[in-house]
């Protein structure tokens, strides 16, 4: 990985408060092309105030926050698709009646012909479509299938499929594995891999360590609004992620509470 | 791309390859949104046919397809609103409007009729404009909104029309300048192989052809569905969420400006009464035509055939000489069918978890 170039995202220091409520503070974080940076954290640690900073529905009120090296503070989601930072949020991603091909190019649709015969040109949308999923790995028999007979694990890689076609770099996922089984999970990492391995910047919310360690480069810990940690890959084991994630000596006093009224 | 793909973890479907679903061509046929209602529509045809000798008439098909094509032309509006996810409750009163505007326009202007049938369509759209403006400012229910439309138009037409003509119906336009042209335009009859057609068959299939096609082939029909089927998903990647809704009301509107003009030139006067009940029919058309009523899925063409239907039983009912009482018990049994039908079908296409 080249370092010496700026990173696709880079937040520093970065703080956003709802009236009197400290949603987050000073929180950094840097997303590199071909790179997943991992963001981990609790329920109500800040991941979603997070998440909103970074797609554009919210802005930062303190820190800097900049694009390929550039301060911005965006305005709406437009703003930020317009930068290259797409966002698949977990229940936002598509219209489960419509086939996959009408949601792949939902809101963007190419046409044809002019004036009153200007038309979907869906010769084009189903075999782009099917390329695309393609490419990354999804083989799809038929794009004319309502969107909502595939599994949970295929619409998100369709989600995150459409955002790369449509040249997203940085690819913002909310919790992608949250409601999948083992299995669906792992398909969708692959997928998030393979978004990676096409340049892609990545980064990936979860709150389960074990997905983010295979995955990821990067990993930036939250904790009631706040940064509780920062690793690199090679400055962290999963056990040590694992245990900071869960609360470290918490989980311990939570054990031992536990443990009592379960014994003999 | 992994030649040993895991089996589908716990979502209950079975194939063979997690992202291979297996389709059979009748499954595909089954989740056409006319499907159930053209198999009911050859039900009823059958039926009607059997029981009543004059059904199968050449001039009783002319009047069955004016009955249907009265009500198609609201139908469709109505079934592309519903897809968009939304009711319009002041459909039906919106037609007498549009017909009283436009006869008393000209009747009080002394001015050709041509011109009150543009002032109509200025006043109808404007109608429509404002339940799909305060639909998306307020965010209410349709449901509430249109309801206060209905009950507002239903009071103005009598109120205005009582204030301005003095009776509970408009004067006669029949020899004013123009009327030999709009009502040709608007309620002429054609005579097709010794067949008697209504003009107002012509605007019905030109206007589902015209909605079939802004459906399924241009943006604002992907837009259409996608408003009906998750308005929030749409919003995200994009979709002019509420400017799509205001132009389905401004379709509505469009087509009750059709139909009341048809009312109008039909007849020459209008009762200003006339019209409450209607916008319920145009809801039953669409829904027995397959369109969801929670959004996202239908047709026009259903809608077309849920208007046929109910053109062949109300119309079949009289020719099997009947008492019409009955024409409502069979409309109420048609539209728990296709509702039944529909949930079913939603209930497998959206089998996901």
């Amino acid at each position: 990985m080249t370092t010496d170039t700026a990173p696709l995202v880079q937040l520093d220091d970065v703080s956003k408060y709802y009236g009197n409520i400290r949603a987050l503070e000073g929180v950094s974080l840097e997303v590199r092309a071909g790179e997943i940076t991992c963001v981990l954290g609790d329920n109500g640690a800040g991941k979603s105030t997070l998440i909103k900073i970074v797609a554009g529905l919210h802005r930062h009120d303190a820190g800097t926050f900049r694009v390929e090296g550039e301060e911005v503070s965006l305005a709406n989601p437009r703003d930020a698709l317009d930068r290259g930072i797409a966002t698949v949020y977990q229940d936002l991603a598509v219209v489960p009646l419509m086939p996959v091909w009408r949601n792949f190019f939902l809101g963007s649709e190419p046409t044809k012909g002019k004036g009153p015969l200007k038309r979907l040109d869906t010769g084009l949308m189903r075999t782009t479509t099917r390329e695309a999923l393609l490419r990354m790995g999804i083989d799809l028999r038929d794009v004319d299938q309502p969107i909502g007979t595939l599994s949970g694990g295929e619409r998100q890689c369709v989600a995150i499929a459409r955002a790369v076609h449509f040249g997203a770099k940085v690819l913002v996922l909310d919790e992608p594995t949250a409601a999948l089984g083992v299995k669906q999970s792992g398909v969708v990492l692959k997928y998030v891999a393979a978004a990676r391995d096409q340049g892609l910047g990545v980064v990936l919310i979860t709150h389960n360590p074990h997905h983010a360690f295979l995955v990821g480069d990067r990993f930036v810990l939250l904790k009631r609004g706040v940064m509780a940690a920062s690793h690199t890959k090679d400055s962290v084991t999963l056990d040590e992620l694992t245990r900071q994630m869960a609360g470290g000596s918490e989980l311990d006093d939570l054990r031992h509470e536990l443990e009592r009224p379960a014994g003999p | 791309m992994s030649a040993t793909a895991p089996p589908a973890g716990g979502d209950g479907v079975d194939h063979v390859d997690e992202r291979l679903l297996r389709t059979t061509p009748l499954k595909k046929l089954l989740a056409r949104p006319e499907l159930g209602s053209v198999v009911g529509a050859i039900a009823v045809f059958a039926f009607f046919a059997v029981v009543a000798d004059s059904f199968l008439r050449p001039a009783s098909l002319g009047t069955v397809l004016y009955a249907a094509s009265t009500l198609g032309i609201m139908a469709v509006p109505v079934a592309l609103l519903m897809i968009g996810g939304e009711f319009d409750l002041s459909a039906g009163v919106l037609v007498t409007s549009s017909a009283l505007v436009s006869s008393m326009f000209s009747y009080q202007m002394t001015a050709n009729v041509w011109v009150g049938v543009g002032v109509s369509l200025l006043v109808t759209l404007a109608v429509g404009a404002f339940n799909g403006f305060m639909l998306t400012r307020t965010k209410l229910p349709s449901f509430i909104i249109t309801l206060g439309t209905f009950l507002m138009l239903t009071g103005l037409n009598l109120g205005l029309t009582k204030l301005i003509a003095g009776t509970v119906s408009t004067k006669s336009i029949a020899d004013m300048e123009g009327f030999p042209s709009a009502h040709s335009v608007f309620a002429s009859t054609l005579t097709v192989g010794g067949v008697e057609l209504k003009v107002t068959i012509l605007w019905w299939l030109g206007l589902v052809a015209v909605a079939t096609w802004i459906l399924l082939r241009t943006r604002f029909g992907n837009w259409i569905f996608a408003v009906g089927g998750g308005a929030d998903a749409a919003r995200a990647v994009g979709v002019p969420v509420y400017r799509t809704k205001i132009g389905l009301y401004m379709g509505v509107a469009f087509c009750a400006w059709i139909a009341g003009q048809h009312l109008l030139f039909s007849f020459d006067v209008v009762q200003s009464g006339e019209g409450v009940g209607n916008e319920l029919i145009y809801i039953i058309a669409a829904v027995i035509g397959g369109c969801l009523i929670t959004g996202g899925y239908g047709s026009a063409i259903g809608s077309a055939v849920g208007a046929l239907i109910f053109g062949m039983t109300s119309k079949g009912i009289v020719y099997a000489e009947w008492n019409p009482d009955w024409f409502k018990f069979f409309l109420g049994a048609m539209l728990l069918l296709a509702t039944l039908l529909n949930a079913w079908i939603r209930k497998r296409v959206e089998a996901t978890k």
